[in-house]
Order: structure tokens, then C-alpha cells, then sequence
């Protein structure tokens, strides 16, 4: 795991008063709350234990802030569980140039050790089916059957799972974008 | 604004079998390479609020006050600009690396070589409008790990940045000018183009030298490109 991002997860405290990015909305209140657990999956069925994860997205109104690090997290997988959680409120459908809308995601950047460059992906979520339907990202998948692999799985109320797999045959989309 | 397409040619190799860790970690698929979209041309603005005095000083920022950490005294500085060649202002840039034994502060560093009770070992900054930053830290050491039976790294400096879209957002090493561990390196040599490992490689920069105090290395750093242009065509097609 990376120790200059999260000092304090691994073991480091002294240097800042704490970690960047472990709240993502100030104010809850702008939103449902939701929390993301997961894991991040080697090629061999393993959990990987330091991995740094990273998320951006918009309010529940679709709107991105420009003005904060509202809306961005940083946390990493747990050394000993190897789970990952995000807490954050649910985005909303964004609209770009064109008349388009975007279903609700949010964009996320893995690193770890023995990842080159960090990866890119995006969790969307499975009750927005209609909304999944027209999304452009979604649609430009030529093997249909993969989008699964970027749906955040409905487990509770306000909670839902997103496992994240580098290889294999369930292999995470990962996004040039 | 628009992300140009990246240039997969200057970045690392995800699957480098030399790097034993990115066997069962490299995805197998290519990523699937789209316009970008609001999601990657905006992302999190940082406050100078965020910094403490002596964030970007990691020769002084951990540990008893008034001591310094123990190593040759180095700053590291340069500029950061985008493929355009635009400086990139309010970016933040953090850094973290071993001290001058080659150990890290972190619970899951094995390597005998001490620690430093003076040195935590990261630190950040966030760049003037002209794109420029600077750090003042200590050289770091090479220190071995467990990849082949006899695999050192060469000294290095990890750096983390944020442009101004998520969708610049970089993680990358920056090494020192005549280190003969660098070309051994299989992480560095997962970069297969020569140019990109020279940019990564920091020459000593005898002008900002401060005199009997510092030795300076500089390091100018460039992110993805934003444009107005929107992209037709895709470089690397699906
Ligand atoms: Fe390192």
C-alpha cells in the first residue's frame, strides 16, 4: 500500500492531522447515503491487501463540483480483511453536450503494487437498470455479457457490492476514457 | 474540455513478467478506450488549507522539533505542464519514499536497514500558478525487495498528482541521474520506450543548488492534454 496516500493506514501518523479523501460528502444531507463494500481480486483468486482506491462522482443532483474535493474519496483495502469501503451518498444521472444523459456511477482509479499504471473503472448500480440502458458508456461494451462486472450489487437497503477482479473470467471492464 | 486520448506507448506495461507482481495483476483485456466524458474532465480542487508548513520539508516534517532528518539534504523541484504544454497550476503533489537507509515507515517494510526516529518519509505541495513546485527532502537510499533472489531498486521518489480532471490523474516514480541500478530495474523497464525512463530520471540541476546546504535534481512532470477539440478518432481503436 502506498504510504504517502494513506499514511495512516499504514502505520504512519505524525506527518499530516489525517488521511486526504476519508469523507466524501461534507454533507450527507445533499443525498441518499450509501456504502460500497468490496474487494479487489488477483489473478489467482486472491484479495489483494494494498490496494489504494480512489473515487469521483457527482452530487444525487448529477452535478460535479468544481470548487472542492467534494466528491472525491481515497481509502484503501484493509491489510487484514483485504475489504474496502466507500461511504458516499448515491450520484445522480448526469447530462452532457448533446442532449445525453449518463447514468449514475462513479469513476474509480485502483493502484497497487504490481499495477503499472493505475487502473480506471466505474461502478455503476444495478437498480438503475432503465437508466443503465441508455448509457452511452454501457453501450459502447462490445461483449454485452461484461457489463455486469461494472454493477454495484444491491445487498441491503443503502448498501451494495462491488468486487473488483483484475483477471479471470469475470475480469473487470477497465476504461481508456 | 477535452482529455486527449492517451499515449499507451510512454506508459508502463501492465503485464511485465520481470515484475513478478504484475503476473496475476495485470488485467488481460485492453481497457476500453472512450471520449471522456464530465466524469474525467472535472475533479477535486485542493486548498492551500490542506497543507501544513512544513508539508513540503521532509527533512523536518516528522519527528522531535528542531531536529532533521539524517542523509544528504536534496531539493527536488520543476515544473508541471500538460501535453499541450500549458503549465498546470493548484495541482497537488504528493511524494513519499525510503530514507537514506532504504527503509520506509510503513508496518509492512521488512528491510533491516534502520529507521530514522526524524523521518516519516512523505510530504506534499500543491503547484503556483506558473506550475512550479518544490520539496526539500533527503536522498533516498536503493534498497532490496522480493522479486528475483538479488533485486534492488534503484534510489527513487514515488509521486502522486492531480491535474485538473480526474482523468489526469498519475501515479509515477521519479529516479536520479547516474543510479547504474535504474537500467537492472524490471519496474522501470516496464516503461519500454527510452525517452519516458529519461523523464523520469531527475538530472542534478547545479543552478538551484543551494551552496553547502543542498544538492538539487529536477523534475518536470507532464500530464494528459486538455482541449476544446472533441476526438473523432480513437489511437488505439477498441
Ligand atoms: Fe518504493
Amino acid at each position: 500500500m502506498h504510504i504517502g496516500l494513506t499514511p495512516e493506514l499504514a502505520g504512519l501518523t505524525g506527518v499530516y492531522p489525517a488521511d486526504l479523501g476519508r469523507e466524501i460528502f461534507i454533507d450527507k444531507a445533499k443525498g441518499p447515503g450509501i456504502r460500497i463494500e468490496g474487494t479487489v481480486i488477483d489473478g489467482a483468486g486472491d484479495l489483494i491487501k494494498d490496494a489504494v482506491i480512489e473515487t469521483w462522482q457527482s452530487d444525487a443532483k448529477g452535478r460535479f463540483d468544481r470548487q472542492s474535493t467534494i466528491g472525491w474519496g481515497r481509502t484503501s483495502t484493509d491489510l487484514n480483511t483485504g475489504l474496502f469501503a466507500i461511504d458516499t451518498i448515491k450520484p445522480g444521472t448526469v447530462s452532457v453536450e448533446g442532449g445525453h444523459t449518463l447514468a449514475p456511477h462513479i469513476s474509480v482509479w485502483v493502484i497497487a503494487r504490481g499495477i503499472n499504471a493505475g487502473l480506471f473503472t466505474r461502478i455503476y448500480f444495478a437498480d438503475e437498470s432503465v437508466k443503465n440502458a441508455a448509457d452511452p458508456t454501457l453501450s459502447q461494451l462490445s461483449d454485452q455479457t461484461r457489463i455486469k462486472t461494472l454493477l454495484a450489487q444491491p445487498q441491503a437497503p443503502g448498501l451494495y457490492r462491488f468486487d473488483i477482479r483484475l483477471q479471470g473470467d469475470e475480469e473487470t471492464v477497465f476504461l481508456d476514457i | 474540455m477535452r482529455l486527449f486520448p492517451r499515449n499507451s506507448a510512454i506508459h508502463p506495461k501492465a503485464h511485465h513478467p520481470p515484475y513478478k507482481s504484475s503476473t496475476l495483476r495485470a488485467p488481460s483485456h485492453r481497457p476500453l478506450q472512450l471520449p471522456s466524458t464530465p466524469t474525467e474532465e472535472t475533479g477535486p480542487v485542493f486548498g492551500h488549507d490542506i497543507l501544513g508548513p512544513l508539508d513540503a520539508d521532509l527533512t523536518r516534517n516528522f519527528g522531535a522539533t528542531d531536529a532533521v532528518a539524517l542523509g544528504p539534504q536534496i531539493i527536488v523541484h520543476g515544473r508541471v505542464q500538460d501535453e499541450t504544454g500549458r503549465p498546470v497550476p493548484n495541482a497537488l503533489i504528493e511524494i513519499w519514499q525510503a530514507n537514506a537507509a532504504g527503509r520506509y515507515r510503513h508496518r509492512n517494510d521488512e528491510y533491516t536497514a534502520p529507521l530514522d526516529p526524524n523521518f516519516g518519509g512523505c510530504g506534499r505541495t500543491i503547484t503556483d500558478p506558473g506550475g512550479v513546485y518544490s520539496f526539500r527532502t533527503i536522498k533516498p537510499s536503493p534498497y532490496p525487495w522480493p522479486n528475483g533472489p538479488n533485486s534492488w531498486r534503484p534510489a527513487h521518489i514515488h509521486f502522486s498528482l492531480f491535474g485538473s480532471a480526474f482523468g489526469q490523474r498519475l501515479i509515477t516514480q521519479m529516479y536520479f541521474e547516474g543510479d547504474p541500478l535504474i537500467p537492472l530495474c524490471p519496474i522501470v523497464s516496464a516503461i519500454s520506450d527510452e525517452r519516458a525512463v529519461d523523464q523520469l530520471t531527475a538530472p542534478l540541476d547545479l543552478d538551484a543548488t543551494q551552496p553547502m546546504d543542498a544538492l538539487a535534481y529536477r523534475f518536470d512532470i507532464v500530464l494528459r492534454g486538455r482541449t476544446q477539440i472533441q476526438f473523432e478518432n480513437r489511437r488505439d481503436g477498441l
